[in-house]
């Protein structure tokens, strides 16, 4: 599978990463050659293979349905780049 | 008496309670230690201050005689550990600032059990990276040179400041964390023992997420009987994370019996591909040779999907990352970039686009693609039943023996820069490692020679799940045998 720039740009887009377009090129080549790399997959017969979502052979557990922390405002908000009265903000977002 | 800089875990914990010394000179001599080596740029942060307070609280706890399994020793934290109150980066620029306001369950078992932290060591950006030479920081250097060479060299990733500091006496031990080879690979090139225990031994509460169904933390020391007390630490069942093993932590220092016999010792042919680095080789059969000496069975296995472990990692670990990385979006924590920003996305992406690091966007950006309308099933899916395939040879292996001995990386350490421009090569750090990984296995890196450059070169146990116990008890041995004393240049004699 080779990338072209649109794509990449896609891609990009979808991970909400600025990508200069000088440097959509040579990205495109990067990501080719990793798929390229991984596509030897295609050669192992999967049929009838589960696909593994868990390392070790164990049930995630259950717990009370219940509070069991909070009231923390300070310092969930101690790291917020601009917090303002409780609140995070973020650029205005209505036109 | 041999310099405080030089003391094991073991040899540390026997002065202190004798009364030889006190965690403060202890301490204190490897802040020192830690200071003269500023040029490696092993740590992030230093926290000398908290050390000492720290260390002033062993010495009280060891004199009233209830002091921990680590009290008193001096060790380096890496930077993917939230601590409390202290600056935590994961080495990206993405981090600027951030101060946890919480501490991981890892770092928090281990200063109950009385570890002086002398830092945040440095590390690959987001723990991707097989060379500590993607971190926002800069990279480390390895304390080890080639003889006669003064170029310097990587000390292997992602724990490469937890590995420098350990080799080059900065501190006695450190954490790592392996997702597909971050605590072995650095142990071998810089001739140290490192463990990845087994996934769900260690949790990953606190740690900064780069795959969760791989990262796992462990020990990073100078003999195997360290890595076994330092477990002991770190391990324990934890309701914060929802993948925590709820099963016993043995005393994983009583295993390590210095008896083999009856054992037996699986070599896994797929592990000798043609153009296999002939050191390495030789290597390796000189530790199948200590092996058979000690009394060791030693069989032929078969691991036939080996090759296909590095293209399914590089699936699985990116898609995750991708997901994992989502939180970064300038809001909560960390970098912000407001500069010419017009809307929402745009703030995402411009700080998302000046935050991460090339080999964090490249990951990101592969993940995303894997797990995009359309591919899912061809990428995704499909690396998800051959990681089942990858376990299932090992399960299978594991009928016919008892633990597995393979090279840990396929060549020593090579010079900063010489591998940083092709994704792929640097990949192939990790062939020994990733395997181990995706199968969730525990996997031991123990230093056994030096190649002809005078550099270190490791060989790596891998056992069943959950029996760290069997691959502490074999590195022991295989430790002994190997009797690897030296030093890296830097620490002098």
């Amino acid at each position: 599978m080779s990338l072209d720039n649109t794509t990449v740009r896609n891609i990009a887009f979808l991970a909400r990463i600025d990508v200069p377009e000088a440097e959509l090129p040579g990205l495109a080549d990067e990501l080719s050659a990793i798929l390229g790399f991984v596509e030897q997959l295609g050669e192992v017969d999967t049929k009838g293979v589960e696909p593994m979502t868990s390392v070790t052979e164990m049930a995630l557990r259950w717990r009370e349905d219940a509070i069991t922390d909070g009231g923390q405002q300070d310092k969930v908000l101690a790291n917020a780049p601009d917090a303002v009265e409780g609140y995070f903000t973020v650029p205005k977002v209505v036109e | 008496m041999s310099k405080l800089t030089d003391l094991t875990i073991t040899q540390a914990r026997e002065g202190l309670t004798k009364g030889d010394f006190t965690a403060r000179e202890l301490t204190q001599a490897h802040i020192d230690a830690m200071e003269a080596h500023r040029g490696l740029n092993a740590f992030i942060t230093e926290t000398p201050d908290r050390a000492l307070e720290q260390a002033d609280a062993a010495d009280v706890a060891i004199k009233s005689g209830d002091a921990g399994a680590m009290a008193g020793v001096p060790i380096g934290m890496k930077d993917l550990f939230c601590t409390e109150g202290v600056l935590t980066t994961a080495a990206s620029h993405i981090l600027d600032g951030f101060t946890p306001p919480y501490e991981s369950t890892v770092s928090a078992n281990l200063k109950k059990a009385g570890a002086v932290t002398l830092g945040k060591t440095n590390l690959d950006e987001f723990a991707m990276g097989s060379s500590n030479e993607t971190s926002y920081y800069g990279p480390v250097k390895n304390p080890w040179k080639k003889q006669g060479d003064d170029a310097d060299m990587v000390p292997g990733g992602s724990s490469g400041g937890s590995a420098a500091a350990v080799a080059g006496r900065l501190a006695i031990a450190a954490t790592g964390t392996d997702t597909g080879g971050s605590i072995r690979q650095p142990a071998a090139f810089t001739g140290i023992v490192g463990l990845k225990p087994t996934y769900g031994r260690c949790s990953r509460y606190g740690i900064v997420a780069f795959a969760s169904s791989l990262d796992q933390a462990g020990p990073m020391t100078r003999t195997v009987r360290d890595a076994a007390i330092m477990l002991g630490a770190m391990a324990g069942f934890d309701p914060k994370d929802s993948t925590s093993a709820n099963v016993p932590v043995p005393d994983f220092e009583a295993a390590l019996t210095g008896d083999i016999r009856g054992k037996t010792v699986g070599i896994p042919a797929e592990y000798r591909p043609d153009g296999l680095n002939a050191e390495v080789q030789a290597v390796w059969d000189k530790g199948v040779q200590m092996l058979k000496d000690a009394g060791a069975t030693v069989v032929d296995i078969s691991l036939p999907h080996t090759k296909y472990a590095l293209p399914t990692y590089y699936i699985v670990a990116p898609a995750e990352a991708s997901s994992n990385l989502a939180r970064y979006d300038g809001v909560r924590f960390g970098l912000r970039v407001t500069d010419g920003v017009r809307s929402l996305d745009d703030m995402y992406m411009k700080t998302r686009g000046e935050g991460f690091g090339k080999e964090v966007r490249r990951r990101v950006l592969i993940g995303t693609y894997a797990l995009s309308a359309g591919y899912y099933d061809a990428y995704y899916l499909k690396a998800q039943k051959v990681r089942t395939l990858i376990a299932q040879d090992f399960k299978k292996a594991f009928e016919t023996c008892d633990v597995i001995l393979t090279p840990t990386a396929p060549s020593a350490a090579f010079p900063v820069g010489a591998e940083v421009d092709d994704p792929i090569t640097m990949y192939l750090n990790d062939v020994f490692t990733v395997p181990t990984s995706l199968a969730g296995l525990p996997g031991l890196s123990v230093p056994v020679d030096l190649d002809k450059d005078g550099l270190p070169m490791g060989l790596q146990l891998i056992g069943r799940p959950f029996d760290e116990e069997t691959v502490l008890q074999v590195g022991d041995v295989m430790e002994k045998a190997a009797g690897f004393t030296h030093k890296p240049a830097s620490v002098g004699a």
